[in-house]
């Protein structure tokens, strides 16, 4: 099958203008999910039978959580296409993503510890969710450092795709860490195939926030990209042209 | 207790809630400002390039 259509559709300039055309909308729609999100959990959720108020922790650490794989796979994907087709835009989707996915990764970890002190009394440990989780902070480590780590930025990107389809090994095991080895994590809330354990008024902010985080990514990874563009196409015309009305 | 009271209190873990919530705030602004001022930087960057006249850049 012949690809080169693709690069077409795959032009650059074109990509740059239709970040900057869908941001302010993605913007928009991830502050008024946020806000939907924030009143919901914090105001309007009941309080936990078991935990209190301080279940609430579950409105930024299960979006956190579902992101950093979801932001995975996403950058492995893109990672594979820029193996075999040799894209310049799955590349810097692939770049964009890494740094967005260490961040959600980064504040899963965290908030996860922050609700293990009161929940369990521990800030942390050495269980299988719990480490197959540290193991994908420093996945997206490692695939940041080599795409930072060669001159040219089209060999950083295929170096650090490679890396990043090894490591989808590690998403499975994330997903069923609670169910295959005994854990102090509880298991999923919120499955395809059952009904959730979870009361409506609950679930409604979660899911709320959930989209919150997905545009909110949406957005940031468009930010990100935009800037990768003009790094890969700075000796285009268009990129030139740019930068001389930036300039004046 | 008033309602701001209670609701800043979270039945006791109020200092958890926050703080999780808190670097959250921080994590996903600065992930908005960095890539914004990288972008401004970049075309900096390339104006002062157009603006010295040279060819071509190779510094990537």
């Amino acid at each position: 099958m012949n690809f080169a259509f693709l690069h077409k559709y795959a032009a650059l300039m074109h990509c740059y203008r239709l970040s900057r055309a869908l941001t302010p909308w993605l913007a928009g729609a991830s502050v008024l999910l946020f806000a939907w999100g924030l009143v919901g959990g914090l105001l309007l959720a009941p309080a936990d039978y078991q935990q209190g108020d301080s279940f609430r922790i579950m409105y930024v650490h299960v979006p956190a959580a579902w992101m950093s794989m979801f932001v995975y796979m996403a950058m492995a994907v893109a990672g594979g296409v820029a193996l075999i087709w040799k894209l310049k835009i799955a590349e810097i989707v692939s770049r964009a993503c890494a740094p967005l996915g260490a961040s959600f990764t980064f504040l899963a970890l965290v908030t996860g510890s922050i609700w293990g002190k009161p929940m369990w009394g521990t800030w942390w440990v050495w269980d299988a969710r719990l480490t197959s989780e540290l193991i994908l902070l420093f996945l997206y480590l490692g695939v940041i450092a080599l795409h930072g780590a060669l001159d040219d930025r089209r060999a950083g990107a295929r170096a650090g795709a490679v890396l990043a389809l090894i490591g989808v090994v590690n998403i499975p095991i994330i997903h069923y860490s609670v169910e295959w080895w005994s854990t102090l994590h509880q298991g999923s809330t919120v499955t395809k195939f059952a009904k959730p354990s979870i009361h409506i008024d609950m679930l409604i902010p979660l899911l709320v926030m959930i989209s919150a985080f997905q545009c909110y990514f949406a957005w940031t990874l468009l930010v990100r990209m935009r800037s990768e563009i003009l790094a890969y196409d700075r000796n285009a015309s268009w990129v030139r042209e740019l930068s001389r009305e930036h300039g004046a | 207790m008033s309602g701001l009271e209670a609701f800043l209190h979270m039945g006791g873990y109020g200092a958890y809630v926050w703080s999780s919530y808190g670097l959250a705030a921080v994590v996903l602004i600065v992930n908005v400002v960095l890539p914004r001022r990288a972008e401004r930087a970049t075309l900096r960057r390339l104006a002062r390039r157009e603006a010295l006249g040279e060819s071509h850049d190779t510094t990537s």
